[in-house]
């Protein structure tokens, strides 16, 4: 029985390609955004934007690009994945656009335009993806880098620490800054390390998952087998301590939390993450300042307003978030229309870290609603992937890339909205920030990748040889 | 691997629907309370991103917005001759908040209020600014400017009121302040207002009414209206029968005159010379309860009258003494009275005994001009018939004509007016306040009837009084409007 259902949901024979719902899917994401342009302009200056032609010929030319090359290079692909990213990214550019025309922002000495740059780095970012599509004909040579792919992630992580070259942003160390570029190579990390993982857990789940004694209903891993997850857990601790980033080192330990409980599927490993995740919070939180102001904006953040001493970090921290509070709440049911928030009024990072707020003004809640079930469509997509990938790197590797993007919508919408302490993470293709829009196109570029590989009717249906066929006997 | 991928899923699921249950209960349920934030700065930056609405006086505006190059509040408020109209419009500033007229009607100068509703959507629909509409007052730019100019630098107020209708017409308060001073939100503006809270002088009082004085012998109209009302006095050209000296009942404490010639003086005469003796006799003699009623007849004791700027309640003890309610009767003792207060009682007079709800805006209209609310003359009690009304006037007219308010006679017009002297401080060692009230009247009766006081003059005791440096104001401000009537 469960091998039939498998099949209908891999989807194996005779899928349609769906790269026509895709256009017209495509052809809804450069217009949406198009006019929230328009709309944008019409606000601030009653007139149509002279950019408005520019802008949509762009991103029609962008999205036409990555669609000419899906369809040519990875017909069975999601078709959903890419006009999602493609809304969001020229929604995103749109938000950048409109903070970039805010006076009380241009009168800031920290702050310079960033639309002009924000769309090279998405058209970087869509050159990537079709790289990848280009480049890569299937996602399984990537086993072969499962050990550089450590090696690389951990460089990658630790550059921002190298000095000359890494950047201190307002307390986070996550950035680096090269020939007058700032990059963040976290962003590369999460997809390098996701590499690793799938390689890795892929040999060794067998052993993760059978070798281990029961303790108190729970299967313990042996403790050579423990080595791995202690080694991230540390390195995640280490990022957290060394460059103050909270959101990283969550979120690397999330994703492999995640990937290893798949590939054992043996709850006890979650459980050990999340005790390991909250020893962690306690120890760092308990001497890292900038956590603790980050906590106590959190907890209260107009109480600290008046209890936080002068000039300190923590008042910084609680002032933001005050902002951003009053922002959403600004907002209301329906937004107060696009340009017409007074969501600059965060000032500091008001087009990065905190855009989202600028959504929650602007748009309202139906508007920050909107936006959460796009990202909740990609995040459900991407498990839909792994659900329908053949091989089990694939399926580790798509619900690693997956996993990481739901932690991450999370860690930060969650921050900006006050449901859990503010970490320096953007928001995947709205916040401006290069490294940021690239990386995610990448990691767009391979879900659809191992998508087309799942849905792509094989010359003849094999069984599948995972554990699905063993079930069928179970009692 | 796929039981625990489907767990993930609906792990996913989950931490997006936490985002979205977060998200209603930010911007729905707690998005009033954050909007009513003391730290959110939206309130203010919204009132001042578009051209606010103006206060009207005889068709002009005093009131103006001015575009300027601050990031947070576009516009700033203005004001045409601030420190005269400064008790009418009170101030709108950016970082001080608003008072008086500008926060009475701020709902129609900002546009936001509800009443405005059809007009903010066809501005949508039209693409048209946001506007605020016009508060139209019924002041009067000549009476104005004839108070404020006759003060001087004087410290005092004048109230003057239509006496048919109840508009008020006149309403200056010395020293006074520039409210444009501070409307910003730069440095001096601070500056400014931390001067001016501090001043000794408190310039931003609305003497006008916010301020009570003990009204001194100008409540003697009052206590004459209670005697003839209740029958104390059944003619005003008949003695009183009140002893020279007169001792204060339950006391020692003889009344002491100013006058001569107030031994059982006629009503008519102890108006004309202002006698203290008669006067405190005949308010014992109507007693203090029936006192009381007279008074609230006229308004005293009123804590709710908005004109719609809330006036200050003028006081009669409801609970003295006897012989304090003898010293009352003269404006003594603990009798105090805003300026406006003693132009109701003479407007009510004026109008034949019917006072009129004194009111400060005609009426509110949109931004296209189109009337939202407007305010009708309104009935506020009949604390005395017309027979008696008009005995008053007789006896007001009197003062003027042969007694101490000569200095407010205007040819060809009939002037009532009555003077006031009031002591105050410890053994009335501080300046007394110099009063004067009186109306004009023409064959079409009582276009005005005012009220001035000028507090802590700097002239010498003995000078000060109500007809030397109170009257002539009165009647420049009379003349006033009476230029204007014709």
């Amino acid at each position: 029985m469960s091998v039939v259902t498998n099949t209908t949901t891999i989807g194996a024979i005779d899928a349609p390609s769906r790269r026509n719902t895709e256009l017209m899917l495509l052809g809804f994401a450069v217009a949406i955004p198009v006019f929230a342009y328009i709309n944008v302009g019409l606000a601030l200056d009653g007139e149509l934007p002279a950019g408005v032609l520019g802008y949509g010929l762009g991103l029609g030319l962008l999205a036409g690009v990555a669609h000419l090359v899906v369809r040519r290079f990875a017909r069975y692909a999601d078709p959903l994945m890419l006009p999602l990213a493609t809304l969001l990214n020229g929604l995103g550019l749109v938000l950048i656009w409109r903070l970039d025309q805010s006076p009380r922002l241009l009168a800031r000495s920290d702050f310079a335009p960033q639309a002009t740059n924000q769309l090279m780095y998405s058209a970087l970012g869509i050159a990537l993806f079709v790289g990848v599509l280009l480049v890569m004909k299937d996602h399984r040579v990537l086993q072969r880098f499962t050990y550089i792919s450590m090696a690389v992630s951990i460089v990658l992580l630790l550059l921002p620490l190298v000095p000359g070259l890494g950047a201190d942003v307002f307390g986070a160390k996550i950035w680096i800054r090269v020939g007058g570029f700032s990059i963040q190579p976290g962003e590369f990390a999460k997809i390098v390390i996701a590499v690793f993982f799938s390689g890795y857990l892929m040999v060794k789940r067998d052993a993760l998952a059978l070798a281990s004694r029961r303790f108190m209903g729970l299967y313990l891993p042996r403790g050579r087998d423990l080595g791995p997850i202690l080694t991230i857990w540390a390195m995640s601790l280490l990022i957290l301590v060394f460059e103050n980033d909270l959101g990283t080192s969550l979120l690397f330990f999330g994703m492999f939390v995640i990937m290893l409980y798949v590939a054992t599927e043996r709850t006890s490993w979650i459980v050990m993450g999340l005790l390991m995740s909250a020893g962690g919070a306690v120890v760092v939180s308990s001497f890292a300042s900038h956590v603790q102001s980050r906590v106590a904006a959190w907890l209260d953040p107009f109480g600290c307003l008046e209890t936080a001493p002068e000039a300190s970090n923590m008042l910084n921290a609680c002032d933001q978030m005050t902002q951003v509070l009053m922002s959403f709440g600004a907002g209301g049911t329906l937004g107060t229309g696009w340009g017409q928030g007074n969501s600059d009024l965060i000032a500091f990072a008001a087009n990065s870290d905190f855009i989202f707020a600028t959504v929650g003004e602007e748009l309202g809640l139906a508007g920050v609603m909107a936006f959460l079930l796009l990202y909740g469509l990609i995040i459900e997509r991407g498990v839909r992937t792994a659900l329908a990938a053949r091989d089990p790197f694939g399926k580790l590797f798509a619900i690693g890339l997956s996993g990481a993007f739901a932690l991450q919508v999370f860690v930060v919408a969650g921050g900006v909205m006050g449901l859990i302490p503010l970490t320096g993470m953007t928001m995947p293709f709205l916040a401006a920030g290069g490294s940021s829009v690239i990386a995610n196109w990448a990691l767009i570029g391979i879900l659809i990748r191992i998508s087309d590989t799942a849905r792509r009717p094989a010359p003849s249906p094999a069984p599948s040889p995972d554990a699905e066929m063993t079930q069928v006997v179970r009692p | 691997m796929n039981k625990p991928l489907r767990r993930i899923a609906i792990f996913c699921g989950i931490l997006v629907l936490a985002l979205m249950i977060r998200d209603n209960w930010l911007q729905y349920v707690r998005a009033d309370e954050l909007n009513a934030n003391k730290y959110n700065k939206r309130v203010e930056i919204e009132r001042y991103a578009h051209e606010r609405g103006n206060i009207i006086v005889d068709g002009k505006s005093i009131t103006g917005s001015v575009e300027t190059d601050d990031n947070y509040y576009k516009y700033k408020r203005t004001y045409t001759n601030g420190p005269m109209w400064a008790p009418v419009t009170g101030y709108a500033s950016q970082v001080f908040g608003a008072n008086q007229l500008e926060k009475l009607e701020d709902g129609i100068l900002s546009g936001n209020s509800d009443q405005l509703f059809f007009d903010r959507t066809m501005a949508m629909f039209t693409g048209d600014k946001k506007k605020g509409g016009n508060a139209v007052t019924t002041l009067s730019g000549k009476a104005q400017e004839a108070a404020y100019k006759g003060l001087g630098d004087k410290k005092g107020a004048v109230a003057a009121i239509d006496p048919k209708t109840g508009k008020i017409l006149a309403l200056a308060s010395t020293p006074s302040y520039d409210p444009s001073s501070f409307a910003g939100r730069l440095e001096k503006d601070g500056k400014a207002w931390t001067a001016l809270t501090n001043d000794p002088d408190k310039p931003m009082l609305n003497r006008a009414l916010r301020e009570t004085y003990p009204p001194g012998s100008t409540f003697k109209v009052l206590t004459a209206a209670a005697a003839l009302e209740y029958g104390a006095v059944k003619d005003i050209n008949d003695p009183t029968e009140t002893p020279e000296p007169y001792i204060l009942p339950g006391t020692r404490t003889p009344m002491v005159n100013h006058a001569s010639g107030c031994e059982n003086a006629t009503l008519n005469r102890a108006m004309e010379v202002s006698c203290n003796s008669v006067f405190a006799k005949l308010g014992d003699d109507v007693s203090r309860d029936k006192m009381v009623e007279m008074a609230e007849k006229f308004g005293f004791n009123n804590t709710e009258i908005d004109t719609p700027i809330r006036a200050a309640a003028s006081v009669y003890d409801k609970k003295m003494s006897r012989d304090g309610n003898a010293q009352s009767s003269i404006g003594q003792f603990n009798t105090a009275a805003t300026p406006l207060q003693m132009a109701m009682v003479t407007a009510a007079i004026a109008n034949d005994g019917r006072l009129m709800k004194p009111y400060m805006v005609d009426k509110l209209v949109s931004p296209d001009l189109d009337v939202i609310q407007q305010n009708d003359p309104e009935e506020m009690s009949r604390p005395i018939s017309a027979e008696n009304a008009q005995l008053l006037q007789q006896m007001m007219e009197n003062v003027v004509e042969n007694g101490t308010g000569g200095n407010a006679a205007i040819d060809g017009v009939k002037v009532g007016g009555k003077t006031g002297t009031a002591q105050h401080g410890e053994n009335n060692s501080k300046n007394p306040y110099a009063w004067f009230i009186s109306y004009a009247k023409t064959d079409n009766g009582s276009p005005v009837a005012v009220a001035v006081v000028v507090e802590d003059s700097n002239a010498r005791r003995d000078d000060i009084s109500g007809g030397g440096l109170a009257a002539p104001i009165a009647k420049a401000v009379m003349q006033a409007v009476l230029g204007d009537r014709q």
